[in-house]
Protein backbone atom coordinates (compact mmCIF):
# COMPACT_ATOMS: atom_id res chain seq x y z
CA UNK A 1 0.00 0.00 0.00
CA UNK A 2 1.54 3.27 -1.09
CA UNK A 3 -0.57 5.51 1.13
CA UNK A 4 0.35 3.84 4.39
CA UNK A 5 1.22 6.25 7.16
CA UNK A 6 0.96 6.34 10.91
CA UNK A 7 0.15 8.82 13.62
CA UNK A 8 2.07 8.93 16.84
CA UNK A 9 0.61 6.23 19.05
CA UNK A 10 -1.89 5.17 16.40
CA UNK A 11 -1.73 1.46 16.99
CA UNK A 12 -1.17 0.31 13.46
CA UNK A 13 -0.19 1.80 10.17
CA UNK A 14 -3.16 1.93 7.89
CA UNK A 15 -4.02 3.12 4.41
CA UNK A 16 -5.28 6.67 4.11
CA UNK A 17 -8.91 6.71 5.05
CA UNK A 18 -10.83 9.27 3.04
CA UNK A 19 -14.00 8.43 4.91
CA UNK A 20 -12.43 9.30 8.24
CA UNK A 21 -9.96 11.94 7.34
CA UNK A 22 -11.95 13.95 4.82
CA UNK A 23 -15.49 13.39 6.04
CA UNK A 24 -17.02 13.70 9.46
CA UNK A 25 -15.92 11.21 12.10
CA UNK A 26 -19.14 9.63 13.25
CA UNK A 27 -19.62 8.16 16.72
CA UNK A 28 -19.71 4.71 15.18
CA UNK A 29 -16.40 5.22 13.39
CA UNK A 30 -14.89 6.46 16.64
CA UNK A 31 -16.38 3.47 18.43
CA UNK A 32 -14.84 1.13 15.86
CA UNK A 33 -11.38 2.65 16.25
CA UNK A 34 -11.73 2.69 20.03
CA UNK A 35 -12.81 -0.96 20.23
CA UNK A 36 -9.98 -2.01 17.91
CA UNK A 37 -7.41 -0.11 19.95
CA UNK A 38 -8.71 -1.45 23.27
CA UNK A 39 -8.63 -5.03 22.02
CA UNK A 40 -5.08 -4.56 20.75
CA UNK A 41 -4.02 -2.89 24.03
CA UNK A 42 -5.47 -5.84 25.92
CA UNK A 43 -3.75 -8.28 23.57
CA UNK A 44 -7.02 -9.91 22.61
CA UNK A 45 -5.53 -9.72 19.14
CA UNK A 46 -2.56 -7.92 17.69
CA UNK A 47 -2.24 -5.11 15.19
CA UNK A 48 -0.76 -7.70 12.87
CA UNK A 49 -3.82 -9.92 13.25
CA UNK A 50 -5.93 -6.93 12.32
CA UNK A 51 -3.85 -6.13 9.28
CA UNK A 52 -3.87 -9.72 8.08
CA UNK A 53 -7.63 -9.99 8.52
CA UNK A 54 -8.19 -6.79 6.55
CA UNK A 55 -5.96 -8.12 3.79
CA UNK A 56 -7.92 -11.33 3.85
CA UNK A 57 -11.21 -9.47 3.52
CA UNK A 58 -9.81 -7.51 0.58
CA UNK A 59 -8.55 -10.68 -1.08
CA UNK A 60 -12.02 -12.20 -1.27
CA UNK A 61 -14.08 -11.41 -4.31
CA UNK A 62 -16.57 -13.14 -6.56
CA UNK A 63 -13.56 -14.25 -8.62
CA UNK A 64 -13.05 -17.06 -6.11
CA UNK A 65 -16.53 -18.44 -6.64
CA UNK A 66 -16.28 -17.86 -10.39
CA UNK A 67 -13.14 -20.00 -10.65
CA UNK A 68 -14.95 -22.83 -8.92
CA UNK A 69 -17.97 -22.55 -11.19
CA UNK A 70 -15.75 -22.64 -14.29
CA UNK A 71 -13.91 -25.69 -12.99
CA UNK A 72 -17.22 -27.41 -12.25
CA UNK A 73 -18.41 -26.76 -15.81
CA UNK A 74 -15.27 -28.36 -17.23
CA UNK A 75 -14.80 -31.23 -14.80
CA UNK A 76 -17.86 -33.33 -13.89
CA UNK A 77 -15.98 -35.08 -11.08
CA UNK A 78 -15.05 -31.75 -9.54
CA UNK A 79 -18.62 -30.59 -9.93
CA UNK A 80 -19.87 -33.66 -8.06
CA UNK A 81 -17.41 -32.97 -5.24
CA UNK A 82 -18.39 -29.30 -5.18
CA UNK A 83 -22.09 -30.13 -4.90
CA UNK A 84 -21.18 -32.53 -2.09
CA UNK A 85 -18.88 -30.18 -0.15
CA UNK A 86 -18.00 -26.72 -1.42
CA UNK A 87 -15.46 -26.00 1.30
CA UNK A 88 -13.47 -29.15 0.53
CA UNK A 89 -13.70 -28.55 -3.22
CA UNK A 90 -12.44 -25.00 -2.69
CA UNK A 91 -9.44 -26.33 -0.81
CA UNK A 92 -8.50 -28.44 -3.83
CA UNK A 93 -8.13 -25.15 -5.70
CA UNK A 94 -6.27 -23.52 -2.78
CA UNK A 95 -9.26 -21.31 -2.08
CA UNK A 96 -10.07 -20.75 1.59
CA UNK A 97 -13.85 -21.01 1.81
CA UNK A 98 -13.87 -20.46 5.56
CA UNK A 99 -15.23 -22.67 8.30
CA UNK A 100 -18.94 -22.07 7.75
CA UNK A 101 -20.25 -24.78 5.43
CA UNK A 102 -21.34 -23.55 2.02
CA UNK A 103 -23.84 -25.43 -0.09
CA UNK A 104 -23.79 -25.04 -3.86
CA UNK A 105 -27.16 -25.45 -5.53
CA UNK A 106 -27.23 -26.11 -9.22
CA UNK A 107 -29.40 -24.31 -11.71
CA UNK A 108 -30.85 -26.65 -14.31
CA UNK A 109 -33.28 -26.32 -17.18
CA UNK A 110 -36.01 -27.15 -14.65
CA UNK A 111 -35.00 -25.17 -11.55
CA UNK A 112 -33.68 -21.66 -11.08
CA UNK A 113 -32.27 -21.02 -7.60
CA UNK A 114 -31.82 -17.69 -5.82
CA UNK A 115 -30.56 -16.91 -2.33
CA UNK A 116 -31.60 -14.52 0.43
CA UNK A 117 -31.31 -14.28 4.20
CA UNK A 118 -34.57 -12.85 5.50
CA UNK A 119 -33.50 -12.79 9.16
CA UNK A 120 -30.13 -11.08 8.77
CA UNK A 121 -27.82 -11.02 5.75
CA UNK A 122 -25.99 -14.36 5.68
CA UNK A 123 -23.85 -14.53 2.58
CA UNK A 124 -20.98 -16.75 1.35
CA UNK A 125 -18.38 -14.04 2.06
CA UNK A 126 -15.40 -16.33 1.73
CA UNK A 127 -16.28 -17.14 -1.85
CA UNK A 128 -18.05 -14.02 -3.04
CA UNK A 129 -16.56 -11.24 -0.91
CA UNK A 130 -18.68 -8.77 1.05
CA UNK A 131 -22.34 -8.68 0.04
CA UNK A 132 -23.79 -5.95 -2.19
CA UNK A 133 -25.92 -3.34 -0.42
CA UNK A 134 -29.14 -4.49 -2.01
CA UNK A 135 -28.65 -8.02 -0.67
CA UNK A 136 -28.85 -6.56 2.84
CA UNK A 137 -31.73 -4.21 2.06
CA UNK A 138 -35.18 -4.40 3.58
CA UNK A 139 -36.71 -4.57 0.09
CA UNK A 140 -34.73 -7.63 -1.01
CA UNK A 141 -35.00 -9.44 2.31
CA UNK A 142 -38.75 -8.81 2.54
CA UNK A 143 -39.86 -9.41 -0.99
CA UNK A 144 -37.74 -12.19 -2.46
CA UNK A 145 -39.54 -15.01 -0.64
CA UNK A 146 -42.99 -13.70 -1.51
CA UNK A 147 -42.60 -12.42 -5.04
CA UNK A 148 -39.34 -13.83 -6.35
CA UNK A 149 -40.23 -13.41 -10.00
CA UNK A 150 -41.06 -9.74 -9.54
CA UNK A 151 -37.72 -9.18 -7.77
CA UNK A 152 -35.85 -11.10 -10.47
CA UNK A 153 -37.58 -8.98 -13.10
CA UNK A 154 -36.15 -5.88 -11.39
CA UNK A 155 -32.73 -7.38 -12.10
CA UNK A 156 -33.76 -7.93 -15.71
CA UNK A 157 -34.18 -11.66 -15.22
CA UNK A 158 -37.20 -13.44 -16.67
CA UNK A 159 -37.56 -17.10 -15.79
CA UNK A 160 -40.07 -19.06 -17.91
CA UNK A 161 -43.14 -20.29 -16.04
CA UNK A 162 -42.23 -23.90 -16.77
CA UNK A 163 -39.05 -23.48 -14.71
CA UNK A 164 -39.41 -23.74 -10.94
CA UNK A 165 -38.07 -20.71 -9.08
CA UNK A 166 -36.62 -21.94 -5.80
CA UNK A 167 -35.69 -19.40 -3.16
CA UNK A 168 -33.17 -20.43 -0.49
CA UNK A 169 -33.60 -18.56 2.76
CA UNK A 170 -30.30 -19.13 4.54
CA UNK A 171 -31.33 -18.66 8.12
CA UNK A 172 -29.19 -21.12 9.96
CA UNK A 173 -25.91 -22.95 9.67
CA UNK A 174 -25.31 -22.96 5.94
CA UNK A 175 -24.39 -20.40 3.37
CA UNK A 176 -25.55 -20.90 -0.20
CA UNK A 177 -24.10 -20.19 -3.59
CA UNK A 178 -25.60 -20.89 -6.98
CA UNK A 179 -23.89 -23.00 -9.60
CA UNK A 180 -25.24 -21.32 -12.73
CA UNK A 181 -25.89 -23.11 -16.02
CA UNK A 182 -23.07 -23.02 -18.51
CA UNK A 183 -24.11 -20.81 -21.40
CA UNK A 184 -24.41 -22.28 -24.87
CA UNK A 185 -21.64 -21.65 -27.36
CA UNK A 186 -18.84 -21.80 -24.81
CA UNK A 187 -17.52 -25.22 -25.81
CA UNK A 188 -14.15 -23.88 -26.88
CA UNK A 189 -13.49 -21.72 -23.85
CA UNK A 190 -10.88 -22.56 -21.22
CA UNK A 191 -11.29 -22.26 -17.48
CA UNK A 192 -10.10 -18.65 -17.24
CA UNK A 193 -12.35 -17.52 -20.06
CA UNK A 194 -15.32 -19.34 -18.55
CA UNK A 195 -14.62 -17.85 -15.11
CA UNK A 196 -14.74 -14.45 -16.75
CA UNK A 197 -18.38 -15.06 -17.65
CA UNK A 198 -19.44 -15.86 -14.10
CA UNK A 199 -20.71 -12.81 -12.26
CA UNK A 200 -21.41 -12.34 -8.58
CA UNK A 201 -25.10 -11.78 -9.29
CA UNK A 202 -25.51 -15.07 -11.14
CA UNK A 203 -23.95 -16.85 -8.16
CA UNK A 204 -26.56 -15.14 -5.94
CA UNK A 205 -29.16 -16.19 -8.50
CA UNK A 206 -30.65 -12.80 -9.35
CA UNK A 207 -29.32 -13.01 -12.89
CA UNK A 208 -28.50 -15.67 -15.40
CA UNK A 209 -25.44 -15.58 -17.61
CA UNK A 210 -26.27 -13.69 -20.71
CA UNK A 211 -23.92 -13.86 -23.68
CA UNK A 212 -24.50 -11.39 -26.43
CA UNK B 1 -45.01 -11.55 18.25
CA UNK B 2 -43.35 -10.78 14.95
CA UNK B 3 -39.95 -9.22 15.46
CA UNK B 4 -38.87 -6.33 13.29
CA UNK B 5 -35.84 -8.05 11.76
CA UNK B 6 -37.97 -11.04 10.69
CA UNK B 7 -39.16 -9.40 7.50
CA UNK B 8 -39.62 -12.21 4.95
CA UNK B 9 -42.86 -11.63 3.03
CA UNK B 10 -43.54 -8.06 4.12
CA UNK B 11 -44.38 -5.38 1.60
CA UNK B 12 -41.53 -3.16 0.54
CA UNK B 13 -40.61 -1.00 -2.42
CA UNK B 14 -38.40 -1.89 -5.36
CA UNK B 15 -34.90 -3.20 -4.73
CA UNK B 16 -32.43 -0.33 -5.08
CA UNK B 17 -29.53 -1.71 -7.12
CA UNK B 18 -27.10 1.05 -6.05
CA UNK B 19 -23.95 -0.19 -4.34
CA UNK B 20 -21.14 1.52 -2.50
CA UNK B 21 -17.56 0.41 -2.05
CA UNK B 22 -16.99 -0.64 1.51
CA UNK B 23 -15.01 1.98 3.39
CA UNK B 24 -11.98 1.16 5.54
CA UNK B 25 -13.87 1.60 8.80
CA UNK B 26 -16.62 -0.77 7.64
CA UNK B 27 -14.02 -3.39 6.80
CA UNK B 28 -12.45 -2.77 10.18
CA UNK B 29 -15.75 -3.67 11.84
CA UNK B 30 -15.90 -6.83 9.79
CA UNK B 31 -12.32 -7.68 10.75
CA UNK B 32 -12.99 -7.15 14.47
CA UNK B 33 -15.88 -9.59 14.38
CA UNK B 34 -13.92 -12.17 12.38
CA UNK B 35 -11.11 -11.99 14.90
CA UNK B 36 -13.39 -12.22 17.93
CA UNK B 37 -15.60 -15.01 16.57
CA UNK B 38 -12.84 -16.99 14.85
CA UNK B 39 -11.82 -20.36 16.15
CA UNK B 40 -8.63 -19.00 17.73
CA UNK B 41 -10.60 -16.84 20.18
CA UNK B 42 -14.31 -17.59 20.17
CA UNK B 43 -14.99 -14.59 22.39
CA UNK B 44 -18.25 -13.85 20.62
CA UNK B 45 -20.44 -16.30 18.72
CA UNK B 46 -22.17 -15.21 15.55
CA UNK B 47 -25.40 -16.27 17.27
CA UNK B 48 -24.77 -13.79 20.08
CA UNK B 49 -23.91 -11.16 17.53
CA UNK B 50 -27.16 -11.69 15.67
CA UNK B 51 -29.11 -11.59 18.91
CA UNK B 52 -27.45 -8.33 19.92
CA UNK B 53 -28.27 -6.77 16.53
CA UNK B 54 -31.89 -7.88 16.75
CA UNK B 55 -32.10 -6.46 20.27
CA UNK B 56 -31.17 -2.99 19.04
CA UNK B 57 -34.91 -2.64 18.57
CA UNK B 58 -36.95 -1.44 15.61
CA UNK B 59 -35.86 2.21 15.74
CA UNK B 60 -32.10 1.76 15.82
CA UNK B 61 -32.23 -1.31 13.60
CA UNK B 62 -33.61 0.68 10.70
CA UNK B 63 -31.84 3.93 11.43
CA UNK B 64 -28.32 2.57 11.65
CA UNK B 65 -26.33 1.37 8.68
CA UNK B 66 -25.33 -2.26 8.45
CA UNK B 67 -21.88 -1.88 9.98
CA UNK B 68 -23.15 0.61 12.55
CA UNK B 69 -25.45 -2.17 13.74
CA UNK B 70 -22.52 -4.55 13.75
CA UNK B 71 -20.17 -2.40 15.83
CA UNK B 72 -22.98 -1.51 18.25
CA UNK B 73 -23.66 -5.18 18.82
CA UNK B 74 -19.99 -6.13 19.11
CA UNK B 75 -19.39 -3.36 21.62
CA UNK B 76 -22.38 -4.32 23.74
CA UNK B 77 -21.27 -7.96 23.86
CA UNK B 78 -17.68 -7.04 24.77
CA UNK B 79 -18.96 -4.92 27.65
CA UNK B 80 -21.40 -7.61 28.81
CA UNK B 81 -18.60 -10.17 28.78
CA UNK B 82 -16.27 -7.91 30.72
CA UNK B 83 -13.68 -7.71 27.93
CA UNK B 84 -13.88 -3.92 27.92
CA UNK B 85 -15.59 -1.49 30.28
CA UNK B 86 -17.89 1.40 29.49
CA UNK B 87 -15.37 3.83 30.97
CA UNK B 88 -12.48 2.49 28.92
CA UNK B 89 -14.59 2.73 25.80
CA UNK B 90 -15.68 6.28 26.55
CA UNK B 91 -12.11 7.38 27.25
CA UNK B 92 -10.74 5.75 24.13
CA UNK B 93 -13.45 7.25 21.95
CA UNK B 94 -12.50 10.69 23.25
CA UNK B 95 -8.85 9.95 22.38
CA UNK B 96 -9.78 8.87 18.89
CA UNK B 97 -11.86 11.99 18.32
CA UNK B 98 -9.14 14.27 19.68
CA UNK B 99 -6.51 12.66 17.46
CA UNK B 100 -8.75 12.95 14.44
CA UNK B 101 -9.34 16.64 15.18
CA UNK B 102 -5.63 17.20 15.61
CA UNK B 103 -4.85 15.49 12.31
CA UNK B 104 -7.15 17.94 10.53
CA UNK B 105 -5.60 21.06 12.02
CA UNK C 1 -28.88 -37.66 19.33
CA UNK C 2 -30.39 -39.09 16.20
CA UNK C 3 -32.30 -37.19 13.58
CA UNK C 4 -36.06 -37.59 13.84
CA UNK C 5 -36.87 -36.84 10.22
CA UNK C 6 -35.55 -38.00 6.87
CA UNK C 7 -35.63 -36.56 3.37
CA UNK C 8 -39.14 -36.84 1.96
CA UNK C 9 -40.93 -36.59 5.31
CA UNK C 10 -43.84 -34.20 5.42
CA UNK C 11 -43.60 -31.83 8.34
CA UNK C 12 -45.39 -28.89 9.83
CA UNK C 13 -43.51 -25.99 11.38
CA UNK C 14 -44.44 -25.19 14.96
CA UNK C 15 -46.76 -22.23 15.22
CA UNK C 16 -45.10 -20.28 17.99
CA UNK C 17 -44.04 -16.69 18.36
CA UNK C 18 -41.46 -16.43 21.15
CA UNK C 19 -40.02 -12.95 21.63
CA UNK C 20 -36.30 -13.90 21.74
CA UNK C 21 -33.68 -14.96 19.20
CA UNK C 22 -35.11 -17.69 16.99
CA UNK C 23 -34.01 -19.04 13.62
CA UNK C 24 -37.33 -19.98 12.12
CA UNK C 25 -38.74 -17.13 10.04
CA UNK C 26 -42.22 -15.89 10.86
CA UNK C 27 -43.58 -16.64 7.41
CA UNK C 28 -43.09 -20.42 7.64
CA UNK C 29 -44.57 -20.93 11.10
CA UNK C 30 -47.57 -23.24 11.03
CA UNK C 31 -46.83 -24.11 7.39
CA UNK C 32 -46.49 -27.52 5.82
CA UNK C 33 -43.36 -28.56 3.98
CA UNK C 34 -41.25 -31.53 2.94
CA UNK C 35 -37.82 -32.33 4.36
CA UNK C 36 -35.30 -32.03 1.52
CA UNK C 37 -32.19 -32.95 3.48
CA UNK C 38 -30.67 -33.37 6.87
CA UNK C 39 -28.05 -30.63 6.91
CA UNK C 40 -26.15 -31.41 10.09
CA UNK C 41 -26.43 -31.43 13.84
CA UNK C 42 -25.31 -28.20 15.45
CA UNK C 43 -25.28 -26.65 18.89
CA UNK C 44 -28.58 -24.84 19.20
CA UNK C 45 -28.05 -21.21 18.08
CA UNK C 46 -31.18 -20.16 19.95
CA UNK C 47 -29.28 -21.08 23.15
CA UNK C 48 -25.84 -19.96 22.02
CA UNK C 49 -27.27 -16.54 21.24
CA UNK C 50 -27.57 -16.03 25.00
CA UNK C 51 -24.08 -17.23 25.88
CA UNK C 52 -24.92 -20.86 26.63
CA UNK C 53 -23.29 -23.83 24.92
CA UNK C 54 -26.36 -24.99 23.00
CA UNK C 55 -25.69 -28.64 23.77
CA UNK C 56 -26.78 -31.27 22.97
CA UNK C 57 -26.51 -30.51 19.26
CA UNK C 58 -29.76 -30.38 17.38
CA UNK C 59 -30.54 -31.54 13.85
CA UNK C 60 -31.08 -28.89 11.17
CA UNK C 61 -33.03 -29.77 8.03
CA UNK C 62 -33.62 -28.18 4.69
CA UNK C 63 -37.38 -27.94 4.38
CA UNK C 64 -39.03 -27.23 1.05
CA UNK C 65 -42.29 -25.27 0.97
CA UNK C 66 -44.58 -24.68 -1.97
CA UNK C 67 -45.04 -20.98 -2.49
CA UNK C 68 -48.80 -21.55 -2.65
CA UNK C 69 -48.63 -22.95 0.88
CA UNK C 70 -46.68 -19.98 2.20
CA UNK C 71 -48.67 -17.31 0.37
CA UNK C 72 -52.24 -18.25 -0.55
CA UNK C 73 -52.32 -15.34 -2.99
CA UNK C 74 -49.01 -16.27 -4.67
CA UNK C 75 -49.03 -14.95 -8.21
CA UNK C 76 -46.40 -17.20 -9.81
CA UNK C 77 -46.55 -20.73 -11.22
CA UNK C 78 -47.68 -23.69 -9.11
CA UNK C 79 -44.20 -25.24 -9.03
CA UNK C 80 -42.34 -22.38 -7.31
CA UNK C 81 -40.83 -23.14 -3.91
CA UNK C 82 -38.84 -21.75 -1.01
CA UNK C 83 -36.35 -23.80 0.96
CA UNK C 84 -35.58 -22.86 4.55
CA UNK C 85 -33.12 -24.36 7.04
CA UNK C 86 -35.08 -25.33 10.14
CA UNK C 87 -34.07 -26.89 13.44
CA UNK C 88 -35.71 -30.08 14.58
CA UNK C 89 -37.48 -28.61 17.61
CA UNK C 90 -39.42 -26.34 15.27
CA UNK C 91 -40.80 -29.30 13.28
CA UNK C 92 -43.57 -31.79 13.90
CA UNK C 93 -44.77 -34.69 11.77
CA UNK C 94 -47.69 -34.02 9.51
CA UNK C 95 -50.63 -36.22 10.36
CA UNK C 96 -52.87 -37.72 7.69
CA UNK C 97 -55.66 -35.29 8.46
CA UNK C 98 -53.25 -32.49 7.63
CA UNK C 99 -53.03 -31.44 11.27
Amino acid sequence: MSETHSHDDWPYPHPKQPDIEDGPLTDYMAMTEAVAELLIDKEVFSADDMRRTLEDIDSKSPAEGARMVARAWLDPDFKARMLEDVNAAAEEMSIDAGTIPILAVENTKDVHNVIVCTLCSCYPRYLLGLPPDWYKSRAYRSRLVREPRAVLAEFGTEIPDAVEVRVHDSTAELRYMILPMRPKGTGDMDEDALAGLVTRDCMIGVTVIDRD
Amino acid sequence: MRRHHDMGGLDAGPVDPAEHDYTPWEKRVDAILRLLAGKERRLITLDEHRRAIEDLGPGAYDELSYYERWISAITKLLIEKGVISVDELGGKMEDVKARWQEARE
Amino acid sequence: MSARFAAGDRVRVRKAYPPGHVRTPYYVRGKEGVVSRLIAEHPNPEERAYGRDGLPPIAVYGVLFRQNELWPDYQGPEGDTTEVDIQEHWLGPLKDDGG
